[in-house]
């Protein structure tokens, strides 16, 4: 628990003295808002709405996880594993790129929704499908991006690799927040939330018990 | 050795039994399906040995990542490699009998979709597999991705398209054949059937394997 907490904060404090690598990703989210927003003006139906939202954030996080990875050298990252073990190097970047994705979606939807308004009926179960879907795409990314980085860091195959599996979240995600801009009861939503849940915390298990196989390579 | 030529005795006599009596056996003629119900020899059980072969995939991927010993990578790699065989089948028959009974050779349905993604995310097992070049990492990069991309496979193919609305028989209210047909006729060709194809997709592999085992020495 000390190692991950030692780890995490590193990444915060790294950012901190970096702010490069983080603001480039926050940049690369605004300006694809931005050319969405002049090539699309006006988006009136909720369902197009929430696709588009869910296809930018899906775009920046691949843009987000994989400079993570590639902004630390080999080096340390065998460094950093010795010291504090696999299970808590993973579990760590999966939280540290959880949180980062949870900020940046955040800064998404108050963005995107003053370019295009949306009436949004259920706000909070709305917020939940962000952070949600978020910090799910995240944790799957995190394991994922190290899978591809195994192959030189080629961001094709990272995509290759990751959207079909990111897919059943995006799924889910995408149906309850439109269900939340429709405003359907919470009894419906229940067991998206469920699924939603469970696929974070499935993600989240898994890459800690696999990652100890990938780490010495 | 008896029981290695048993087995294939076996395998040919379900096959060739599947095959005719599949198309000969009297059906029960019910509406708009008519004789296209001889699909559940066809479709059902290719999907049937599908997940059959990719489960045995998905246990020789968690051994190789306890023993190390290469040749439960190759077993993985080749089950995986029938299993697609089978996915194909399965998806092509099921393409065909959507054309008479729904009117369209594909419909944008949970159930539809999830099949056509998983077997994207096989199909990038491959990539990533083609894309190492060192045989050990090869084998445990690929290790970790089959185990995560199997867990995401059982998602998308068992639990979420019960919770949304489907097309497909077995899903929203449409009847499975188990409710149309407690016609025994139909049961005495649809189990032999699931075993018929389960043992020749072990036949295919075992050969596969020797193949693979010849070109190495």
């Amino acid at each position: 628990m000390d190692k991950f907490l030692a780890i995490l904060t590193k990444e915060f404090k790294s950012d901190f003295r970096n702010p490069y690598i983080l603001g480039g990703a926050g940049l690369f989210l605004l300006s694809t808002l931005f050319v969405c927003y002049i090539t699309v003006k006006r988006i009136p139906n909720p369902s197009t709405w929430v696709a588009l939202y869910w296809i930018i954030i899906l775009f920046s996080a691949f843009n987000a996880v994989a400079k993570s990875f590639t902004s630390e050298s080999r080096e340390r990252m065998l460094y950093l594993y010795t010291l504090s073990g696999p299970g808590a190097f993973i579990a760590s970047k999966a939280v540290y790129h959880g949180i980062v994705m949870v900020l940046l979606s955040m800064v998404a939807v108050m963005v995107y929704s003053t370019f295009f308004q949306m009436l949004i009926a259920d706000t909070t179960l709305f917020y939940i499908s962000v952070v949600l879907g978020a910090s799910g795409i995240a944790i799957i990314l995190s394991l994922l991006s190290t899978i591809a980085s195994k192959a030189g860091n080629n961001l094709t195959l990272m995509a290759i690799l990751a959207l079909p599996i990111l897919l059943p979240l995006m799924m889910v995600s995408t149906t309850l927040m439109k269900n939340a801009i429709d405003g359907i009861a919470l009894s419906v939503q229940l067991k998206y939330l469920f699924v939603l849940g469970g696929l974070n915390v499935v993600s989240f298990a898994l890459s800690v018990v696999l990652f100890p196989y990938l780490w010495r390579e | 050795m008896k029981l290695h030529i048993a087995f294939k005795i076996l395998a040919i006599l379900l096959v060739f039994f599947t095959l005719s009596a599949g198309l000969l056996v009297d059906v029960p003629a019910l509406n708009i399906l008519n004789e296209t119900i001889r699909n559940l020899f066809f479709h059902v059980t290719s999907w049937f040995a599908m997940v059959f072969l990719f489960i045995a995939s998905f246990t020789y991927s968690i051994r190789y990542l306890r023993t190390g010993s290469p040749a439960d990578d190759l077993r993985a790699r080749v089950f995986v490699e029938t299993g697609m065989i089978f996915g194909a089948a399965g998806l092509v028959t099921g393409m065909l009998w959507a054309n008479f009974t729904w009117g369209s050779y594909w419909v944008p349905d949970p159930k539809l979709n999830g099949a056509a993604i998983a077997l994207l995310a096989y199909l990038a097992y491959g990539v990533l597999r083609n894309s190492l070049q060192d045989s050990i990492q090869r084998a445990k990069v690929s290790a970790v991705y089959n185990v995560f991309a199997f867990v995401m496979m059982v998602l998308f193919i068992f639990i979420l398209p019960r919770m949304t609305d489907s097309l497909h028989p077995g899903n929203g209210g449409n009847p499975a054949f188990s409710s149309y047909d407690l016609d025994d006729n139909m049961r005495l060709v649809f189990y032999p059937a699931i075993i018929g194809w389960i043992l020749l997709g072990l036949w295919m592999t075992e050969i596969r394997i020797r193949i693979a085992n010849l070109k190495k020495t």
